[in-house]
């Protein structure tokens, strides 16, 4: 048998799932993708008021007893954990022997645990950080320290799901869930352990960190309709908008996976990363790193640029990041990418932020394996400066080979991912 | 670990270190030798009840030339920038742009610092006003800064360190408390055994001097406060927070030697597991690492520094392991930097390896910290020639590495 392409270094996929504002679970995101549904809406987990910015792609309908940043989180993390661990079939009674690598969002207490401590941990006073705590028993208010550690929520799917070895919490900002499975990816390859989880999550959507990106014009502030907001590519887009998620994929060594008669969904062929050495929140105009990471992941495929068929965009709709990527899809790929289909998941998502590199990782899954190229939507008024086939408003029936899912992010970190159909 | 192939040995060929006892090797080797300059250290004003060990003295302008630049960073990231750029020097990457292009970077950190007069005025203004939603967000849009919230993100820290040094190989930022500083070691090192890579730049920063953090450690009853009490005898309200940037060059022994670099010391193992915290669980854990370990040690003199982070329960445990370890290696001298640098959790162990690398430089161990405490015996003139290095999270995560003298 001939030596298929991308073979070197090939992880297998064996188990997604996922959470949007669009619904829970892959099969109830992945026909509304097709269909070019919106998952943006107005904002009512807290007052918008005053705020330019008055929608978002949060997801509501957890039932939580707080819903704050980490329990939205953790709540995602876990739904999409359960579904992918449940697809792979790996592992048994309630142990994953594999690595655990999860993105999350930065923690920090929020103005609801903040106002709680500043009237209970010193009675009298209204300071959050008066420091004379005199009449607080010790560990009263445990939970106010456990749930705002950085490090708790991979620690409890470390616990819920029986996975190997210390669990890895990080981030890499927009990047950070391609990071987590490039991390995945590695760890497969050392051969530690036959699998991996990555996971990717962000419930971090309140008003603080709502009016951080807006102040740095970052966000889109065309509210009305809100799933018209999201505009990637296009020449009137003016910012991203802010989202929730989660997703998760079981990665394994092929043989393994093979061995246990497991069904191999795609395979991860390559990654690649690079980090820009410009400004804290724009690339290099030279977009030096964008085009060092996507060769990068190419390479690491052994692959070469004219074998890819289709991009999964990182497209957020800022100015910024829609004109970069264009230029470095287009110096990469040059003639080549006349036959590049380019889309941008996040037309109908939002950003899920720390989330979107697995969000985005699993739907390049279901787009490879079901042979249909998801939208990108309110692509109503091209950038002539954009020359991309953005597979503009309508899913089309396109069978991909190998794909790629870029993540670029604030502080200059890009990752880009090379995705295979399982049979090429 | 003992058996991968010589030229992927994992040398470390620059270190960098901004701690409570100084800003450069010399000082802090002095100051670990003066065990009774120590109170003088510990500050009990500014953050009283609890006790912090602020950051020694260090010019940020050496490695942070620019002042927008400095103006970009809280101090958590200041440290840790200007200890990644002394690293880099030692190891004779810094300016190079080919090698820093090869470059990978691990940081361990957690958020940086807020802009506490505007919280205390919104958790001020809160309760009175009419529309709680409306007030916070006109206070937050009026109060916020740009260029603050920035260096609040965790991942700025290496973006910070790819602007500042031109670091540009890759760039990953693990958080979570004490394991992601042992994590991003551990990553580094397996990467390099696997041929993964043959430069990184692993290291974290932490900022004691902050309310809120206090306020987080606080709210579980974890900080030593009104007396001092030495690290292996406190309450579970045990804990000190102190500052440090750390930052490591670790290279494949190929590349070192390629290179011409001087190699100041060799990673020969890096475990970190985490367990469920019932009592005995942390010990079991690492006598399995300790088990895993011993074998690839050598005959020769063993220091260990403990990490150990002062809470009073799991400080117990920790202890009852390095007695046990003592028990099969009696030569060993134990030392639990936490009385001399306090508990710098992302940058905890990083700190300590860079002072096992001290020790090594030196062939031998600084003066018992904990004067009141058998566990850390008098190491007369013992020749030492590796170093165990063990670090437990407050809450959760194991870790252990032995370092080894370069030409041992």
């Amino acid at each position: 048998m001939a030596e298929r392409k991308g073979g070197a270094g090939r992880v297998a996929i064996t188990g997604i799932g996922m959470i949007t504002s669009l619904g829970r679970g892959v099969d109830a995101n992945w026909p509304r993708l097709l269909a070019g549904d919106s998952g943006i809406h107005e904002i009512t987990r807290f007052s918008t008021e005053g705020l330019r910015t008055k929608i978002a792609g949060t997801v509501d309908d957890l039932e939580l007893e707080t819903a704050n940043m980490p329990a939205i989180s953790y709540a995602m993390a876990d739904m999409a954990v359960a579904e992918a661990v449940g697809q792979s079939g790996f592992g048994d009674d309630g142990v994953f022997p594999g690595d655990l690598f999860v993105a999350a969002p930065p923690i920090e207490h929020d103005w609801m645990a903040r106002q709680f401590l500043a009237e209970h941990c010193s009675p009298g006073e209204t300071s959050p950080y008066a420091r004379r705590p005199i009449d607080t028993p010790d560990g009263a208010y445990f939970s106010y320290h456990e749930d705002f550690m950085n490090g708790t929520l991979a620690d409890r799917l470390a616990e819920n799901y029986g996975c190997s070895g210390s669990p890895i919490t990080l981030t890499t900002a927009c990047a950070s869930g391609a990071s987590a499975i490039q991390l995945g990816v590695e760890a497969v390859r050392r051969g530690e352990r036959p699998a991996a989880l990555c996971v990717g999550t962000d419930g971090s959507i309140n008003e603080e960190t709502l009016i951080r990106f807006a102040l740095l014009s970052a966000l889109s502030t065309k509210n009305d309709p809100p799933e018209k907001a999201a505009r990637p590519f296009s020449k009137n887009r003016d910012g991203f908008v802010m989202a929730e998620g989660a997703a998760a994929l079981v990665l394994e060594d092929p043989e393994h996976a093979k061995a246990r008669g497991a069904t191999i969904l795609a395979y991860l062929l390559g990654c690649g990363e690079a980090a820009d050495t410009f400004h804290r929140t724009r690339s290099n105009p030279n977009g030096r790193a964008i085009i060092r990471c996507i060769r990068g992941a190419i390479d690491d495929a052994g692959l070469s640029p004219t074998d890819i068929d289709y991009i999964n965009a990182h497209g957020t709709g800022t100015s910024e990041n829609d004109k970069m990527e264009h230029f470095g899809i287009s110096e990469v790929f040059g003639d080549h990418k006349a036959s590049l289909a380019v889309s941008s998941n996040k037309s109908m998502l939002g950003h899920t932020l720390t989330a979107a590199g697995a969000v985005e990782a699993v739907i390049t899954v279901k787009t490879l394996a079901d042979g249909i190229l998801p939208p990108t939507i309110n692509y109503d008024e091209p950038d002539p400066a954009i020359e991309l086939d953005v597979v503009p408003n309508q899913a089309r029936k396109q069978q991909a080979t190998f794909a790629l899912s870029n993540s670029f992010g604030f502080g200059g970190q890009n990752v880009s991912l090379l995705i295979g159909h399982p049979d090429a | 670990m003992t058996g991968s192939e010589p030229s992927r040995r994992v040398c470390i060929t620059g270190a960098g270190l901004v701690s409570p006892i100084g800003g450069d090797a010399e000082s802090r080797w002095a100051a670990l030798g003066d065990g009774a300059g120590r109170p003088a250290r510990v500050d009990h004003e500014t953050y009283a009840p609890f006790f912090t060990y602020p950051i020694g003295d260090f010019d940020p302008s050496v490695q942070i030339p620019k002042p927008g630049d400095q103006r970009a960073m809280g101090p958590m990231m200041l440290y840790g920038v200007h200890a990644a750029g002394v690293a880099l020097e030692q190891a004779g990457i810094k300016g190079e742009e080919a090698l820093l292009e090869q470059t990978h970077m691990i940081v361990a950190a957690g958020g940086g610092e807020r802009d506490w007069s505007l919280d205390e005025q919104i958790v001020k203004g809160l309760p009175g006003a009419n529309d709680k939603g409306a007030y916070l967000n006109r206070e937050m849009a009026d109060g916020l800064r740009p260029t603050l919230f920035l260096a609040q993100l965790p991942n700025l820290f290496a973006g910070n360190i790819s602007i500042v040094h031109g670091v540009s190989g890759s760039s990953r930022t693990f958080m979570g408390e004490e394991s992601a500083g042992i994590d991003a070691l551990r990553i580094a090192f397996d990467k390099i055994e696997a041929g993964q890579g043959d430069i990184f730049l692993v290291g974290a920063g932490f900022n004691a001097e902050r309310p809120d953090l206090h306020l987080m450690y606080h709210a579980a009853g974890l900080l030593l406060r009104d007396d001092y009490a030495g690290l292996w005898h406190r309450p579970d309200a045990g804990i000190c927070l102190g500052s440090a940037g750390a930052f490591l060059v670790l290279e494949s022994e190929q590349s070192a030697a390629e290179r011409g670099a001087r190699v100041l010391g060799r990673l020969s193992a890096v475990e970190s597991d985490r367990t469920r915290r019932v009592p005995g669980a942390a010990k079991a854990t690492a006598s399995g690492q300790f088990g895993r370990i011993k074998a690839s040690m050598g005959d020769g003199g063993v220091g260990i520094l403990s990490g150990a982070c002062g809470s009073g329960t799991i400080t117990a445990e920790e202890k009852g392991f390095l007695e046990s370890v003592l028990h099969e290696r009696p030569d060993a001298v134990v030392r639990g930097t936490g009385e001399a640098v306090g508990h710098a959790v992302e940058a905890a162990f990083l700190q300590n390896i860079i002072l096992g690398l001290d020790c090594l430089e030196r062939s031998r161990m600084f003066p018992p910290l904990a004067t009141d405490e058998p566990l850390e015996a008098d190491a007369d003139d013992r020749e030492v020639n590796q170093i165990l290095v063990t670090g437990w999270g407050h809450l959760k995560g194991e870790g252990m590495a032995l370092l080894e003298k370069a030409d041992g």
